[in-house]
């Protein structure tokens, strides 16, 4: 497995696209914080590419990459490996190559900026790690659902419309809901609704700790006490690991089954 | 004196009154003058109080003095309390004695005109449910002034009840109030006029200043910080003034509540964070006018309610999670050439029905246009957004804060408003941020 693991990485690292991917990152780093004199404003813009940006390159990178590399794969299918080696060392290969890009790309303007000296360091970690974890979320999803459609279009359309629901028509549902229901106390509703898409898990963990938290108010105590102590932070990455797993499982369990 | 003549009586009302002859006039007032002085210095004496003198309590040296003396306290600690000063007199300290009321109950209570209180280390003041012990009680007097006491472990601080024409002056009170029930306030004014209370600084008790049913009273330049509840409490006051105070990390903020004619200048609220902090709260304001203050990091700036021709003008509002927020009952209020930056919501507007203007202001969040050049952006800006409606309504929603969906209705509301008044724009918009003349 890490033998393929290693060929994906390093045919991605040497492919045009993981260098924009790296670049626009990189620019996006330096236009927002030496362009930008308010840093609180820039982290902002920060986190809304973070949450909406990355899911949607994961995916997109997930699907073209499956498909593209497909005659490649079978014929590796021919060769005496292990089935799930094959396609959990090409899935590893493209999400951690992607979580490269985003992290250099974005790690070397805030290191210039001076971001080890300032204490705003653990926010810009968090901010790191929880774009990692989406791009790992969503490159799984995206190979899941191409290992299910063998019709390219159909896949790249469920692909999209994934990222799509996660990150729009999700939040939609939710708000309709908690207004249906207002009579209701629903502040237990509201966390465990969060906790059930990655993005909004994400954006809330990042607006907890930006100094937005107080902001929250008064049902905010609530969210705040949840999410503000080390156990509500080590439920929320438990359950962005859950989401990691959980599709790379799948992605094994369709592999081996699958007729090639 | 002269007799008066016809023909100063004909031309009276006070104005010109035919003089008696200069020379006379000036007579007559060296002479009083002479009289008045060797008056003064007959009774004006000094009394020593330290621990090694004939007089070795402050109580003994306020029984001896007479009216208008001065009692010098030296360098030293006094285990005393119930002081009463109950005659014109000044009492000072020389480097800052300590007057050390071991938690028996108040420590200075003035009862009369023309006293000066100045240079004190007061502390210990003991604390009660039943009464108000203060570290300085002033009641019922006039002309009096209060400063550069250093006040600790208080209960209350220095505590007006019916007094007028005073001054507190750069005092410094540090409490460690713990819970509300069983703490006191920092200064307090009761039934008192006329009061000027000047650069003091006052954090960790109950609420920084206190005023109740007190007018024309000036608050300039203090600091009230980290206090339980509010830095500055206000009560049916009227016509007073405050400028130049900061507020900052204070429990709720500032509350100024049933007054009218108040006027805000240049203030600082800064860093009120907290479920139910505010900078500032407005309840029953009307007629005054907020200029030109400081609104930074607060959950909510300014919270009005029942407020009424209020002028808002020249003020920052920055990084705030409400800029303002309304509650209703707001009428005929003006927003002119304030500065709103950053803040996650700029308005929250729970009514459909609107009489408040907008002319004129910054808002970061704009984004028009200005094609002629003049500074004015050329098409309005609506403040409401469709998601603070929403917020109100259902205060769980907040969960959704900048997400994609948010953003996508807002955009949709800003477009054509349905939810929000539709009279609620600002025609005016600067393009600029306004650089305000802090003067």
């Amino acid at each position: 497995m890490l033998k393929i693991l290693k060929y994906s990485f390093y045919d991605l690292m040497r492919s045009r696209w993981s260098y924009v991917y790296f670049l626009f990152y990189l620019l996006l780093g330096i236009v927002l914080l030496f362009l930008n004199n308010n840093l609180s404003k820039a982290v902002i813009t920060l986190m809304n590419v973070i949450i909406i940006l990355v899911p949607l390159i994961g995916t997109i990178f997930g699907v073209m990459y499956y498909y593209n590399s497909k005659e490649f794969t079978e014929l590796l299918l021919a060769q005496p490996i292990n089935r799930s080696s094959i396609f959990l060392g090409q899935y590893l290969g493209v999400a951690l190559s992607l979580a490269v890009s985003l992290i250099i790309g974005l790690g070397i303007p805030f290191v210039f900026y001076g971001i080890f000296r300032s204490d705003a360091i653990w926010d810009f970690s968090l901010l790191l790690i929880t774009g990692s974890f989406l791009t790992l979320i969503f490159t799984a999803l995206a190979f899941s659902i191409a290992l299910c459609n063998e019709n390219k279009i159909k896949g790249f359309g469920y692909a999209i419309l994934t990222w799509l629901f996660m990150a729009v028509i999700y939040d939609g549902i939710f708000l309709l809901s908690l207004i249906m229901f207002e009579d209701y106390p629903l502040d237990t509703f509201s966390l465990i609704a969060t906790m059930f898409n990655p993005i909004d898990l994400s954006r809330v963990l990042i607006l907890l700790k930006l100094d937005i938290s107080a902001l929250l108010g008064y049902t905010g105590a609530l969210f705040q006490k949840f999410f503000g102590t080390g156990f509500g932070v080590l439920i929320s990455f438990l359950m962005l690991v859950l989401w990691v797993v959980i599709p790379a499982w799948f992605i094994r369990h369709k592999a081996l089954r699958k007729d090639f | 004196m002269e007799s008066k003549t016809p023909n100063s009586l004909l031309s009276d009302h006070g104005k010109s009154v035919i003089e008696p002859h200069p020379v006379k006039r000036i007579l007559t007032i060296v002479s009083f003058l002479m009289i008045s002085f060797s008056g003064y210095s007959l009774m004006a004496e000094t009394l020593q109080v330290c621990t090694t003198c004939k007089i070795k309590t402050i109580k003994e040296g306020v029984k001896n003095a007479r009216p208008y003396d001065t009692v010098l306290v030296d360098k030293g600690t006094y285990r005393e309390y119930n002081i009463r000063i109950d005659k014109p007199l000044v009492l000072k300290g020389v480097n800052y004695p300590v007057i050390d009321g071991e938690l028996k109950g108040e420590i200075i209570t003035i009862t009369s005109d023309d006293v000066t209180i100045d240079g004190l280390f007061i502390i210990n003041v003991g604390s009660s449910y039943t009464v108000d012990y203060a570290a300085v009680r002033v009641i019922k007097s006039e002309n009096f002034l209060i400063q550069n006491l250093v006040l600790e472990k208080l209960f209350f601080g220095i505590y007006l009840e019916k007094a007028k024409n005073g001054r507190i002056y750069h005092n410094n009170i540090i409490g460690d109030a713990e819970e509300e029930y069983n703490s006191g306030n920092g200064i307090q004014l009761w039934y008192s006029h006329n009061i000027e209370i000047d650069q003091n600084i006052i954090t960790h008790v109950r609420d920084g200043i206190y005023l109740e049913f007190s007018d024309n009273c000036t608050i300039t330049n203090n600091r009230s910080s980290e206090n339980l509840r509010y830095g500055l409490h206000f009560m049916f006051s009227n016509n007073d003034l405050y400028s130049q105070n900061t507020f900052r990390n204070n429990g709720a903020g500032v509350a100024v509540m049933f007054s009218k004619g108040i006027k805000m200048h240049h203030n600082t609220f800064k860093h009120n964070w907290g479920t139910a902090a505010y900078g500032m709260l407005l309840k029953e304001i009307n007629d005054s006018e907020i200029i030109g203050n400081t609104f930074q990091q607060n959950t909510v700036g300014i919270n009005i309610e029942g407020s009424n021709r209020v002028t808002y003008s020249n003020n920052d509002f920055i990084g705030n999670g409400w800029a303002i927020k309304f509650r209703g009952a707001c009428y005929t209020n003006l927003f002119k050439e304030n500065n709103f930056l950053y803040n996650s919501f700029d308005l929250s507007y729970n009514s459909k029905l609107n009489d408040n203007k907008f002319e004129g202001n910054y808002w970061s969040e704009y984004t028009g246009y200005d094609l002629d050049k003049d500074g004015v952006g050329d098409i309005p800006f609506r403040p409401v957004k469709l998601f603070s409606y929403v917020v109100n309504r259902t205060p769980e929603a907040i969960i959704l804060l900048r997400s994609l969906f948010i953003d996508i209705i807002d955009f949709s509301e800003k477009v054509s408003p349905v939810f929000t008044p539709d009279n609620l724009v600002d025609n005016i918009p600067k393009m600029k941020r306004i650089q305000h003349d802090r003067n």
